[in-house]
C-alpha cells in the first residue's frame, strides 16, 4: 500500500491518469468488498443452499460440498408447523404495533422538546438514553421492574390500586371488562411492544427533532396572521411537512423490528404468546437442533420482508406518479 | 379567553410540562432503579422492594460490584475476564473498521472508477439484510472452519463479523463528510508530492475528526452491545463471553437480582460515558446511520 504513489507520472506512463486512479480506488475498496462477499454475499448464498439440506446441528462436521442433497422437506416442515399461522400473526402485530409506537411517541417528545426550555439540553440527553443503553442492561431493568414479587411496577399497582401481581411477562392473556365486554388482553404481546416503545422512540424524536428545527418561521408568521391556533397551525403547517421523514421512519422501523431477536429472546425467550419468526428461528437451531429448518425459515422471513419492500416502493411510485 | 388563548394554555403549558415531565421519568427512572438496586442487599430488596433509596452500607465498600468482579475460583462472578474480553472485542473492531473504512470512504467519493455505483448499493443492500438471515450460515462456516473452539479464535470470529456488520454505516457516515470537504487543499497537497495515503493521512484525517468521531463510536457502541452473533459464537466456552453475554447469561442461574443490576450498571456505564463526552459527535451519527436495530 506505501508504493501507491498516484502522483508521480514516471510509474503511469503506461497507463493513463484515470486508469491509474481506477487502481488505486480498487485498491482501496479491496478489504470492503472482499468481506462483503465472503461475510454477506455468501453467506446469504450458502443459506439458501442449507435450507435445502437435511441437516442437524451433530453432522455439521459431515458436511461438505460433494454431499449436498436436495430437498423440499424443511419449508414443508416449517410452514406446515402447528402454530406457523400465529408465529405470523404475532410477528406481523409486533412489526406494526412495535413500528407506530416508536414513531408517535418521538414525535410528541420532538414537540415537547422543539421550543427551548431551561434544561432542554439535558432532557435531549437524557431521552437518548433507552435507545444507546445495552439491550441486555435494559432488558434486564425491564424484568426486573415488572417481576411479580419485588418488581416496583406491581408494588406500585398493590399499593395504590390494590392489584393482585401480575408476572407481565410470562402471562399470555387476561380476561379484561370494558363497557361490559369481556375480551382477552394479550399481556406479554402488550409489554413487549411496550418496550419497542421506550426502547425505539428516541430514534424517532432526534429525526422529527432535526426535521421541525429546519422548519421556516414565517410559515408559522403567516399562519398566525391568518388566524391559525396552536391545534390549527400543527395540522395544517407542521404535519404536512413530516412526511418525507415519516415516511423514511416507519420503513427502517418496520424492517427492523420485524428482524428483531434481542429484544424478544432477552424478554420473554418468546413464551406467552410473543414467540416471533426470528426467535423460532433460534428455537429449530438450538432447541431442535435442526439447520436445515432454521435455514429454511430465515429464508422465509427474508421473503416475506422482500415482498412486503416490494409492496412498499410500489406503492410509493405509484402515489409519486 | 379566545380559542388561540386556551390552546396555548392547555397544548403549550399544562400538557407540555406534563409531556416533558412524562418523557424524562420514563427514560431516566430505569436508569435511577438499576444503579440503586446494585447497591442494596437483596434481603432488604425482598422484604421492602418499595423502598427506593440505596443502602448506604453497600455503597462504600461497594459490595456487590466486588461480588461481582472477583475471579470465580474465589466465589465470585468472574466479571473481570468478560470485561477484558469485551474491550478487547470493542476496541480492535474500532480501529480495524476504522481504518478500513476512511480508505473506503475516500476512495468512493474522491476517485473515478468503473463500478461505483454497484459498490453504493451493495452497501445499501448489506444494510439491509437481517442478522438473523447471516447468523445461521455463518455458524456453519465457523464451525467447518474451527473458529469455535480456542478464545482467540472465537473473539476473532467475532471480530470479524462485527467489521462486516458495521461497516455500511461507517462507510455511509464518512462519506457524507468527505464530499464537504474541499478538493483544492488535496490537489496542492498530491502536487506538492504527497502520495494518495499521505494526503489522507495529513488532509483529510485532520479536517474529518468529527465524522470520524461519531463513526468510530457508532462501532465501538454496536461491537459493545452486541448480543446475537456474541450469544451464537461463544455460548459454549465461558472464558470467551462478552459482558453483554456474560451478564445475560447469569440471569438464569440463581444469582441475586443486586447482582444482575450491578452487572447491568457495569455494561452501560462505559456507554454513557462516552456519549456524555462525545454528545455532540454521537447525536449527528445517530441519525446519520442509526444504530441498527
Amino acid at each position: 500500500m506505501t508504493t501507491s504513489t498516484g502522483s508521480q507520472p514516471v510509474k503511469g506512463r503506461s497507463r493513463t491518469l484515470a486508469q491509474q486512479e481506477q487502481r488505486q480506488a480498487y485498491r482501496l475498496l479491496a478489504i470492503p468488498i472482499l468481506i462483503l462477499i465472503i461475510l454477506i454475499l455468501f453467506p446469504f448464498v450458502w443459506n439458501i443452499v442449507l435450507s435445502f439440506q437435511e441437516l442437524r446441528l451433530i453432522d455439521l462436521g459431515d458436511l461438505s460440498l460433494r454431499n449436498l442433497t436436495f430437498t423440499l422437506d424443511n419449508y414443508a416442515k416449517v410452514l406446515g408447523a402447528r402454530g406457523f399461522g400465529e408465529l405470523l400473526r404475532t410477528t406481523v402485530i409486533y412489526a406494526v404495533f412495535g413500528t407506530i409506537l416508536p414513531i408517535v411517541l418521538g414525535l410528541i417528545a420532538a414537540l415537547l422538546a422543539r421550543e427551548p426550555f431551561r434544561g432542554r439540553q439535558l432532557f435531549r440527553g437524557v431521552l437518548l438514553f433507552p435507545y444507546i443503553a445495552p439491550i441486555v442492561a435494559v432488558t434486564l431493568v425491564w424484568k426486573t421492574m415488572l417481576n411479580a414479587q419485588f418488581g416496583i411496577i406491581n408494588v406500585w399497582l398493590q399499593n395504590i390500586f390494590g392489584m393482585q401481581p401480575i408476572s407481565f411477562l410470562s402471562t399470555r392473556s387476561l380476561p379484561i371488562e370494558f363497557l361490559g365486554l369481556e375480551f382477552k388482553w394479550p399481556v406479554a404481546l402488550t409489554m413487549v411492544i411496550l418496550f419497542q416503545g421506550w426502547r425505539y422512540f428516541p430514534f424517532a424524536f432526534l429525526f422529527y427533532l432535526a426535521r421541525l428545527q429546519a422548519l421556516p418561521e414565517d410559515l408559522y408568521e403567516a399562519g398566525k396572521i391568518d388566524g391559525a391556533t396552536l391545534t390549527q397551525r400543527f395540522f395544517r403547517i407542521t404535519l404536512p411537512q413530516l412526511g418525507a421523514v415519516t415516511a423514511a421512519l416507519v420503513l427502517l422501523r418496520f424492517i427492523w423490528t420485524f428482524n428483531k431477536f434481542d429484544d424478544i429472546f432477552l424478554l420473554t425467550g418468546g413464551a406467552a404468546g410473543t414467540n416471533v419468526i426470528t426467535v423460532q428461528i433460534y428455537n429449530y437451531l438450538f432447541g431442535l437442533s435442526n439447520v436445515g429448518a432454521a435455514s429454511a425459515l430465515s429464508i422465509v422471513l427474508a421473503g416475506i420482508l422482500a415482498v412486503l419492500l416490494f409492496v412498499y416502493f410500489r406503492w410509493f411510485y405509484i402515489e409519486e406518479g | 379567553m379566545t380559542r388561540e388563548s386556551w390552546e396555548m394554555l392547555i397544548f403549550g403549558r399544562i400538557l407540555r410540562w406534563i409531556g416533558i415531565v412524562f418523557f424524562f421519568v420514563i427514560c431516566a427512572f430505569p436508569l435511577y432503579y438499576m444503579i440503586m438496586l446494585s447497591f442494596k442487599d437483596v434481603q432488604v430488596l425482598l422484604t421492602n422492594p418499595a423502598n427506593l433509596l440505596p443502602d448506604l452500607s453497600t455503597v462504600w465498600p461497594p459490595k456487590t460490584y466486588l461480588d461481582v468482579l472477583k475471579p470465580v475460583s474465589q466465589g465470585g462472578q468472574g466479571f473481570m475476564v468478560f470485561i477484558k474480553n469485551s474491550f478487547l472485542v470493542a476496541v480492535v473492531t474500532t480501529a480495524i473498521t476504522m481504518v478500513v473504512c476512511i480508505l473506503a470512504a475516500y476512495a468512493s467519493t474522491r476517485l473515478k472508477f468503473r463500478g461505483k455505483g454497484a459498490v453504493n448499493w451493495g452497501l445499501i443492500l448489506v444494510y439491509m439484510v437481517p442478522a438473523i438471515v447471516l447468523a445461521i450460515p455463518l455458524f456453519v462456516m465457523y464451525s467447518q472452519l474451527g473458529m469455535r473452539t480456542t478464545v482467540p479464535k472465537r473473539l476473532t470470529a467475532l471480530i470479524i463479523v462485527y467489521l462486516s456488520s458495521t461497516l455500511p454505516v461507517a462507510i455511509y457516515m464518512l462519506r457524507g463528510y468527505f464530499t464537504t470537504i474541499p478538493v483544492d487543499m488535496e490537489e496542492a497537497a498530491m502536487i506538492d508530492g504527497c502520495s494518495r495515503l499521505q494526503t489522507i493521512w495529513k488532509i483529510v484525517l485532520p479536517l474529518s475528526v468529527p465524522a470520524i468521531a461519531a463513526a468510530g463510536l457508532y462501532v465501538f457502541m454496536i461491537a459493545w452491545n452486541e448480543y446475537l452473533y456474541a450469544l451464537l459464537f461463544l455460548l459454549d466456552n465461558p472464558k470467551s463471553w462478552t459482558l453483554s453475554l456474560g451478564v445475560n447469561q447469569l440471569d438464569s442461574q440463581e444469582v441475586p437480582r443486586t447482582m444482575l443490576m450491578a452487572g447491568s450498571v457495569i455494561i452501560t456505564l462505559p456507554v454513557v460515558v462516552l456519549f456524555i463526552v462525545f454528545e455532540r459527535y454521537l447525536v449527528g451519527g445517530l441519525t446519520a446511520g442509526g444504530v441498527k436495530g
